[in-house]
């Protein structure tokens, strides 16, 4: 039992090295936390899954080194004025905060004009990570297209139409 | 450059050029086309929610590039901002062969006779341009016909009773309702209104040798997988082809039009794809760009006959930059009515386009096309955050019980809504940029508030236990709707083209695209700019003699 119990906690942590020590493509594993947190009350965990279950952070993660690639100053000033308004405010960094005084600091910070611009955007960047298709590095196991309850498979036509003879498909859905 | 000569060159591969290209080249010109985008078929559907032609949270999925294709957007304030392709304020329509119509929604709206007699039917609006077209309804008719029996249009307006004059039905049956049809039809029907099918670019049945749609939720913004949408990147512009009197260029960017000292177009300069000047000689030019690149074009083309463009003698290139105002209304009906069904859009009244007290016109309410999970996340109601778990449980909540109803408002045309040459900004290939500025007339933003009313009603009277509007605000439209800046017209001193589309004082020089609308309808504009396209290139074709025109 104590073998096992040693050999999990090994694994444990082994587990939350690899996968927190440099392992982002653009975040510090720092900022990658501050996000985290952040998408975490934009888009809360409760009986269904939040960002953070969607994966919100490797979405931005994997935008951030492609198609979103010149907010990248954007991203790390914005992080850093957060952690920096949370300390001056709650003497604690965003992410070592309880959950509810996140809430609370971020409703505080919101239109706070060096705030923002910069929170704006992450909202509408977390909300792609959790409502957009897969694909693009969020939304894992279409976690938010179950939650709204839409029809699987994206492209239901298909099923009532033969592809490789269209003619004979002539009222597919009738 | 050793590019041999050709009777016509027809710049943009869209609405209006590809029908264009098709009609010269039937009539044995010969024919260059020139499309700045490239060339997809229905195997480059990519299905992607977040990069289209509707939704460019990730980039265009059909054009422009944002690296390449900057303009500047002056806003109300007057604060000046470079704005990239995929980005607000940019106003973009598409860069690809087939133009908007590769991967529009398709719905195919003849304008109402009213709507070519707006000055006449309201009379002076302070502050508008408004003004009746050269043409009437009864010269487009044959040509709408033709439009929409060669490219294929679905639908069934023998519920309407306020359409115009018809000879013939529509060639194709509409597809059978959907839940969201089912509901509204009887609303519509208890108010008194007139609801029928919308008449569609999409085959309901095989038709054109191309199948009919398989009713997925992948529409506008996309391309059609089963190529059931019909643009002219599959009907006219294949047909023009096979003439092997045109040939397509693609990924050719035009630097200018060229003109010779006695005034006349020579033909064009421009970057092909790998950013080579080439000098292509014509006699003739069709400019088919779209309201906001065609008068860009010209204004680009200046010369020591022309120093402010062609077209330009007047100041009216580039002016009247409208597009549509869309209003409507959300409706939250007690259980889920989500189907599936694609495209969604099905149904429509036209009660209020027209005879509304007190208004200048009015607008078509057309149930929506199917929202993806992220289109919707921001058409919440008042009062509802945009994060946190309120927003979330209204998206759980509200997602499958939603219906949205909206129409474009017809625009009363502004002056200084407008279409430049930025003095400063240029884009990858050295040609100045479009410069957009302006604002919408009050009276248009009024006219709008009122039709989202009417939805709103129609949404009430359908069951919707809660509903909310989608208003509009003062900003500058233009978007795939974009018309209005080279208007047609009989006096040249008000007006850039004749009723033939012929530029007035450049008689080899053509625009024939929705810049040359006068004004826009309060309906969808691209049967109208087909129709317009198989009308003028009729008269060109007449005209033509040999090496010119008669």
């Amino acid at each position: 039992m104590r073998r096992r119990t040693f050999l999990a906690a090994g694994v444990a942590a082994s587990t939350v090295a690899c996968s927190r020590q440099g392992s982002w493509r653009f975040f510090s594993v720092d900022e990658a936390r501050t996000v985290e947190t952040i998408c975490a009350q934009i888009i809360p965990e409760d009986r269904d899954a939040g960002a953070t279950t969607a994966g919100v952070v490797a979405f931005l993660d994997k935008q951030l080194s492609g198609f979103y690639k010149p907010l990248r100053k954007t991203y790390r000033t914005g992080i850093a004025a957060i952690d920096r308004k949370s300390v001056q405010l709650a003497g604690k960094k965003f992410a070592d905060l309880p959950a509810g005084s996140q809430l609370d600091l971020l409703k505080r910070v919101e239109k706070d004009p060096e705030i923002k611009p910069f929170f704006s955007l992450l909202v509408e960047h977390c909300m792609q990570g959790f409502y957009g298709d897969p694909r693009h590095g969020g939304n894992r196991d279409r976690v938010s297209w179950r939650m709204l309850g839409v029809p699987y498979p994206p492209v239901r036509g298909r099923l009532r139409y033969d592809l490789t003879n269209p003619a004979k498909s002539e009222k597919p859905w009738g | 450059m050793g590019l041999k000569p050709v009777n016509a060159v027809i710049i943009g591969a869209g609405a209006g050029g590809g029908i264009v290209a098709k009609q010269l080249a039937e009539a044995g010109l010969s024919v260059v086309l020139l499309e700045r985008g490239r060339w997809y078929s229905p195997f480059d559907c990519r299905k992607d929610d977040l990069r289209n032609q509707r939704t460019s949270a990730l980039g265009n999925g059909f054009g422009p590039d944002d690296e390449r294709n900057p303009r500047v957007t002056v806003d109300l304030q007057g604060r000046e901002r470079v704005a990239r392709a995929s980005g607000p304020g940019y106003q973009n329509n598409a860069a690809c062969v087939g133009g908007g119509t590769f991967s529009y929604g398709a719905m195919a709206w003849r304008y109402m006779e009213k709507d070519f007699r707006m000055r006449t039917t309201y009379g002076h609006i302070a502050g508008s341009t408004l003004a009746d077209w050269p043409i009437s309804y009864q010269d487009l008719e044959p040509y709408y016909e033709k439009a929409e029996w060669e490219i294929g249009v679905s639908g069934d307006v023998s519920g309407d009773p306020f359409h115009a004059p018809r000879r013939k039905p529509l060639p194709m049956p509409p597809l059978p309702p959907n839940r969201e049809y089912e509901i509204l039809h009887p609303a519509a029907k208890r108010l008194g209104l007139h609801p029928f099918d919308i008449p569609m670019l999409r085959n309901s049945v095989s038709y054109n040798g191309r199948p009919a749609c398989m009713r997925c939720r992948w529409c506008v913004g996309f391309a059609c997988e089963v190529d059931a949408k019909c643009g002219t990147h599959n009907t006219v512009i294949p047909k023009a082809l096979a003439t092997k009197n045109c040939e397509l260029r693609t990924e050719c960017v035009v630097k200018e039009i060229r003109t010779n000292g006695r005034g006349r177009v020579t033909g064009v300069a421009y970057f092909d794809a790998d950013n080579r000047l080439h000098v292509q000689d014509a006699d003739l030019v069709v400019v088919s760009c779209g309201a906001i690149e065609s008068p860009r074009l010209l204004l680009n083309s200046r010369s020591k006959l022309f120093p402010n463009g062609l077209g330009n003698r007047h100041d009216w290139v580039g002016r009247n930059l409208q597009g549509h105002t869309y209003t409507g209304a959300f409706g939250l009906m007690p259980t889920p009515i989500y189907d599936d069904l694609g495209p969604g859009a099905g149904i429509a009244i036209c009660d209020y386009n027209h005879g509304n007290p007190g208004l200048a016109g009015g607008a078509m309410l057309a149930n929506e096309f199917i929202r993806l999970p992220y289109q919707f996340i921001g058409m919440v109601p008042a009062g509802v955050p945009r994060w946190g778990q309120a927003h979330k449980d209204f998206m759980r909540s509200a997602y499958l019980r939603a219906i949205a109803i909206q129409g474009p408002t017809q625009e009363m045309p502004v002056f200084d809504s407008r279409v430049q040459a930025d003095p400063v900004v240029k884009d990858f290939w050295g040609i100045p940029v479009a410069r957009l500025s302006g604002g919408k007339h009050p009276h248009t933003i009024e006219i709008s508030t009122v039709m989202a009313g009417k939805a709103e009603a129609w949404l009430k009277e359908a069951g919707a236990v809660q509903t909310w509007r989608k208003l509009s605000g003062p900003g500058l439209s233009a978007g795939q709707h974009q018309a209005g800046t080279c208007r047609m017209g009989d006096d040249p001193t008000t007006s850039v083209v004749n009723r033939y589309c012929q530029v007035h004082d450049v008689d080899n020089l053509f625009v024939i695209d929705a810049s040359v609308h006068v004004t826009n309808g309060g309906f969808n504009p691209v049967l109208t700019i087909m129709a317009n396209a198989y009308r003028a290139s009729d008269h060109l074709v007449k005209t033509w003699k040999g090496r010119g025109l008669a």
